[in-house]
């Protein structure tokens, strides 16, 4: 084998070793990579219990509601199957509104009500006109699946 | 034709000197076509109105940070397979403009986040992992200049963005392998989930930064040649004509 051969050979072999650890290691902290948690997999028991975690979803349409102090809302957070009720009190972001994505951190009370301290919203991929988009509701299309589609909702078994 | 005949520097050096302009020139045609068509022609958002046109320069700019690494990671794979002097200057002139780019990425993203999202920074996955390219980047530059001699700087820094490639399917595939606040991927392999006029814009930017990085690392290039043969007969020529 020519040295240079046998150069590239190790560069190879370095890099799929080195690919092949990486993957091990993403795969053992798989759990610790998660930004947030849907609301199966809170109900599944798998957020953690006594300290603070992400809960991610689309706020269910109709839910939301104001306390009269006019900064603390309330709302429920859905991924379709299962659903967990958020109390927050501050300043939403200008994407927040019902049927939209959101990621909410804070604490699960005893009371299975999320209490957050923070929301962010969280947009979809999908980028069009105005008219564009009220022709796709019009026709029925559920335009914020999206906001979650590509996303890993359930844990892979 | 000789295929080896533009791998050595001096030839290289009038090569690159000759392309710069052109490649310029190219960058800010297309530059100046993405802006209008992407500032003037594309029409407001339904979500999120007039702020989602950072993406005519965040996206490019994505692209090309992780584009640009591989490429010099390619240039540091053949550097360290053939121990040719070139590839190893290639890699270390592309490593600035990559950085710049990761930077740009971050940073419009850090402004884009803040209206919508309502947070300038979150540590989900694809922003960490674009971070660390910055950092890749950033040890490549120092790494390659850690050493006396500019050798072994080139070998140590090869092998460093060798090992961060495994980070670019990472960045990629983040948002399809955990639970991100970043959303998913607008343009697939299936297809893209944007309106067509937002669609050209976003390509023209994303050619004008290409034409721009190869400008850019061309006329480095020229610089790093001649530091490193500054000894040689053909730069002292240069010098005296």
């Amino acid at each position: 084998m020519k040295p240079r051969t046998k150069r590239a050979a190790w560069i190879m072999a370095g890099i799929a070793a080195l690919g092949v650890a990486v993957a091990l290691v993403l795969n053992a902290f798989q759990s610790n990579l998660v930004f947030f948690f849907t609301p199966t997999q809170v109900a599944a028991n798998e957020a953690p219990r006594d300290r603070a975690f992400r809960i991610g979803g689309l706020v269910e349409a109709g839910s939301l509601a104001r306390d009269s102090d006019a900064l603390t809302v309330r709302f429920k957070v859905t991924d379709t199957a299962r659903t967990i009720p958020v109390v927050y009190t501050g300043i939403l972001p200008d994407l927040f509104k019902e049927g939209k994505g959101v990621v909410a951190q804070g604490k699960l009370g005893p009371d299975g009500v999320f209490r957050a301290s923070e929301i962010l919203a969280k947009h979809d991929e999908n980028y069009m006109p105005p008219a564009a988009a009220d022709a796709l509701k019009k026709a029925g299309h559920p335009m914020d699946k999206g906001a979650f589609a590509g996303q890993k909702t359930e844990k892979k078994s | 034709m000789n295929f080896f005949y533009f791998s050595s520097p001096s030839t290289f050096f009038r090569l690159a000197g000759r392309l710069a302009p052109a490649f310029f020139i190219l960058a800010a045609v297309l530059a100046a076509a993405g802006l209008y068509v992407g500032l003037v022609q594309a029409p407001t958002d339904a979500v999120q109105g007039e702020v989602y046109r950072v993406i005519f320069i965040h996206v490019p700019a994505a692209w090309m940070s992780m584009f640009i690494y591989f490429v010099m990671a390619c240039y540091g794979a053949m550097a360290l397979t053939f121990n040719s002097r070139l590839s190893a200057m290639m890699a270390r002139a592309l490593a600035p403009t990559g950085a710049m780019f990761t930077f740009v990425a971050l940073w419009t993203g850090a402004f884009w986040g803040r209206p919508t999202w309502g947070t300038y920074w979150v540590w989900d996955a694809r922003i960490t992992s674009e971070l660390v390219l910055l950092f890749l980047y950033l040890g490549f530059i120092a790494l390659s200049n850690a050493f006396e001699e500019p050798r072994r700087g080139d070998r140590a820094a090869s092998l460093l963005s060798i090992i961060g490639i495994v980070n670019l399917p990472i960045i990629y595939f983040s948002v399809q392998w955990w639970n991100t606040l970043h959303q998913g991927s607008s343009i697939k392999l299936t297809g893209s989930s944007m309106h067509v006029t937002m669609l050209t814009a976003m390509l023209l930017m994303t050619f004008a930064a290409w034409m721009y990085a190869i400008a850019a690392s061309l006329v480095r290039v020229r610089s790093v040649i001649l530091e490193r043969e500054r000894r040689a007969r053909w730069v002292r020529d240069l010098g005296r004509t």
